[in-house]
């Protein structure tokens, strides 16, 4: 038998919070109360002062195998996340080749089924994400896909974008998409505005963005389909999607940290660490997100970790890749979004349980080799846990960071809250901060 | 605000003040002399190593500058990128360490990127950095020496000397810039320039050619380019920048040669004081009719001429960081 107590934090479940004890056997969560009594040979972890919420969902992770190891592994991701307080990572499939067939999305499983973590896969929507033509989803969704994304690029064409929605609709999967018009993107670099100009850099307009919002929306009310809207970065992109939620359509969304923390201004020095796709946008849109973030607006927050070798990182502006580090501060940065009394069940809901539902990842599944992951903190769930310690103030250093790759944008910044334990399927994978 | 050019990088002229526009004008006055020596040389940089590294086509402003080098006595390293390790696959950042490597006091740099000059100066912040154009955002030392030919041509008409009149010729000058402002660095070097020195600034494109945020710049949108030009004491024309893609941005070159172009019937209402320039290299035909390129008021060439005294001025006031022994 292992045991692990997790000792007088405040336990958030979905509607109720309250100061007590978690108690987690056998990889299940064997009794939530105040004065538990530990087990002979129990591992024990203080949680005062701090919240138990069940363990963070990534949506949203690039973890760069197949083809670019050099930047990050299923391991090496697994690891930064566990760090970050996730239990669970959905792998995004513009990897070298993309996942695009079951022969990949095997491979990603089999490798992720090698970590602590539950490594989920998103399909590619169309054969090697060029947009042309559907990828075999029904096979993949067989094999327990249940997000399908061409993320990197938006399905352009709105044709084929329909016919997946369609498709997919019977197979009970949710396809995920990368909002940007391309060609009103115009192979920018940064958002477009007076800041771009003066720069002398190609601005990617938040219309890009916004268009490719409004003829989703619009293709899910055609179709009946479900769609899930990948890293919002404009005020208008997630009233939009919000306006659709309130028509009653399948409709999710998420933002990533760096799109509610840092504006375009960081983009001022050229410093290719602060070039993502889409791009960081104005201070009001920065302000809107986090607005939306404590309203309920926003479903999910998903890191959109993008790891890149330094090389790349170390080009001119115009064309280093895009994408930045996410796994390891996502919850600080989330807290801090919150604003001045930030509510644990919202938090929650943002990091752990919405993204479980958009995923499909409440519950465990056996083909994929997955346990249920965003759980009620209820006795007999999968114990994936989070223990996060709202007090702590620390200090981000890349060189500290668990990712293969190091472009984080956070380097030196002070943050607030951290994850001080993470339990994955009842294995304390994070102790202290510290990988065990 | 940038208060003086003496020991700094010269990256961009965006917030430079008038003074220092000034410094580096009278700077140059200095040199202009020197280039009409039989032995046109001062030994002003003896001794120190200016790297040209040119990541773009350039015929000008790379003979220019090593001109410019030349005739201050620094030794010149000159890296012509086509036959370079950049066409092996070597970075920016190694082909500047690279260089730096084998000692230099300052680097020239020409780059498809906006901003390299900026990231180079990061990376070798004991060197002088001199931007000689990036991508779509600066040109300075082309902005320093249009400003320096206009205030050379008003000042021998007014039979002063540029280096008397500071910047007063150019208080409520009216300088027209025409043509493919959204892509071109010249644009955003002249602009600021012509600003900081007191000129009323208005600009004429079509709209796909004007910068998105044109509200946001220190110059008015002329409603009739017609009647601009006759309202222009200067007209600054653009090359359009074809290698950018700005053909797309009209129907064609005819039409924006019949709507925007300087064609000898538009040249005739120009007033007879009024001074047109060109960065070079000229689209004759498309931007400009090659009769009105080779007209008297037409001050191209000296524009190429006075390109050398300018980055003798900068490169002299960046790397020595005095005004010692500028003679």
């Amino acid at each position: 038998m292992s045991a692990v107590l997790l000792r007088a934090g405040l336990v958030v479940g979905p509607e109720s919070t309250r100061v007590g004890d978690v108690l987690v056997v056998d990889g299940s969560i064997a009794d939530v109360g105040e004065g538990v009594i530990a087990p002979v040979g129990c591992h024990v972890i203080d949680a005062s002062g701090c919240w138990i919420g069940p363990g963070f969902v990534d949506v949203h992770t690039h973890l760069r195998e197949p083809g670019r190891e050099e930047a990050e592994t299923i391991e090496s991701g697994a690891l930064a996340g566990a760090v970050g307080g996730y239990t669970a990572l959905v792998a995004m499939p513009n990897t070298e080749p993309a996942l695009d067939n079951v022969a990949l999305v095997s491979y990603v499983l089999d490798r992720g089924a090698r970590t602590p973590l539950d490594i989920a896969v998103a399909g590619a929507i169309t054969q090697g994400r060029r947009g042309e033509h559907l990828a075999p989803l029904a096979e993949m969704a067989a094999l327990g896909v249940r997000l399908f994304t061409d993320d990197g690029v938006g399905v352009q064409d709105p044709s084929l974008m329909r016919r997946a929605l369609t498709y997919a609709r019977p197979l009970g999967v949710r396809l995920a998409q990368h909002c940007e018009d391309e060609r009103l993107a115009a192979g920018g670099s940064m958002n477009e505005g007076a800041l771009s100009s003066r720069l002398g850099l190609v601005g990617r307009p938040a219309l890009a963005e916004e268009l490719m919002v409004l003829r989703d929306v619009e293709l899910v009310a055609l179709t009946g389909g479900a769609l899930h809207f990948m890293h919002l970065s404009t005020a208008r992109s997630v009233a939009l999607v919000a306006a659709a939620r309130a028509r009653g359509l399948d409709v999710s969304c998420e933002v990533a940290p760096h799109h509610f923390t840092l504006d375009e201004s960081s983009c001022e020095g050229y410093d290719p660490l602060f070039k993502v796709h889409p791009p960081l946008r104005s201070l009001e849109d920065v302000t809107a997100l986090r607005g939306a973030l404590a309203r309920g607006d926003v479903d999910v927050v998903a890191t959109d970790h993008a790891p890149h070798a330094p090389e790349l990182k170390d080009l001119p502006f115009d064309e280093a890749p895009p994408g930045m580090l996410g796994l390891e501060h996502a919850a600080s940065l989330t807290y801090e979004a919150l604003g001045d009394e930030p509510d644990p069940r919202r938090f929650f809901a943002l990091l752990s349980r919405a993204p479980a539902r958009v995923a499909q990842l409440r519950h465990a599944d056996d083909r994929v080799r997955h346990s249920g992951q965003g759980g009620a903190l209820e006795v007999g769930e999968d114990a994936n846990l989070v223990v996060f310690d709202p007090g702590l103030v620390w200090t981000s250093r890349n060189e500290d960071l668990h990712s293969r790759a190091t472009n984080s944008p956070y380097d030196g910044r002070a943050m607030t809250g951290k994850v001080r334990a993470t339990v994955a399927k009842g294995r304390v994978l994070v102790e202290n901060g510290e990988l065990v | 605000m940038i208060e003086t050019l003496r020991g700094q990088n010269l990256l961009t002229l965006d917030g430079v003040s008038r003074q220092a526009l000034v410094e580096v004008l009278d700077t140059a006055e200095s040199f202009v002399e020197v280039n009409r020596r039989t032995i046109k040389k001062v030994p002003a940089l003896k001794g120190r190593v200016v790297a040209s590294l040119f990541f773009e086509e350039s015929t000008r402003t790379r003979l220019s500058f090593e001109t410019a080098a030349k005739r201050l006595s620094a030794d010149v390293l000159s890296l012509a990128v086509a036959s370079s390790s950049v066409k092996k696959g070597e970075s920016l950042r190694d082909t500047i360490a690279t260089i730096d490597a084998l000692g230099i006091d300052a680097v020239v740099l020409r780059h498809q990127s906006s901003g390299a000059a900026l990231q180079v100066s990061r990376y070798v912040p004991h060197v002088r950095v001199i931007n000689a154009g990036d991508g779509l955002h600066q040109h300075p030392t082309q902005g320093l020496l249009d400003a320096f030919t206009v205030r050379q041509v008003l000042s021998e008409r007014a039979g002063t000397n540029g280096v008397e009149s500071g910047a007063a010729l150019f208080e409520g000058l009216r300088v027209l810039i025409v043509g493919d402002v959204r892509h071109s660095r010249v644009a955003r070097s002249d602009v600021a320039a012509y600003a900081a020195l007191g000129c009323e600034v208005r600009v004429a494109a079509p709209g796909t050619l004007l910068p998105t945020d044109v509200e946001n710049w220190p110059v008015k949108v002329v409603d009739d380019f017609d009647d601009a030009l006759e309202w222009a004491d200067v007209v600054g024309l653009l090359r359009l920048q074809r290698e950018r893609g700005s053909g797309s941005f009209v129907p064609s070159l005819a039409e924006f040669t019949a709507t925007f172009g300087l064609t000898i019937e538009r040249a005739r209402r120009l007033r007879p004081t009024t001074i047109v320039m060109h960065p070079g290299p000229m689209n004759r035909g498309v931007e400009i009719d090659s009769r009105v390129a080779d007209l008297p008021c037409a001050m191209i060439g000296r524009q190429v001429t006075n390109g050398v005294p300018i980055r003798m001025a900068v490169l002299y006031l960046s790397v020595v960081g005095s005004l010692e022994g500028a003679r």
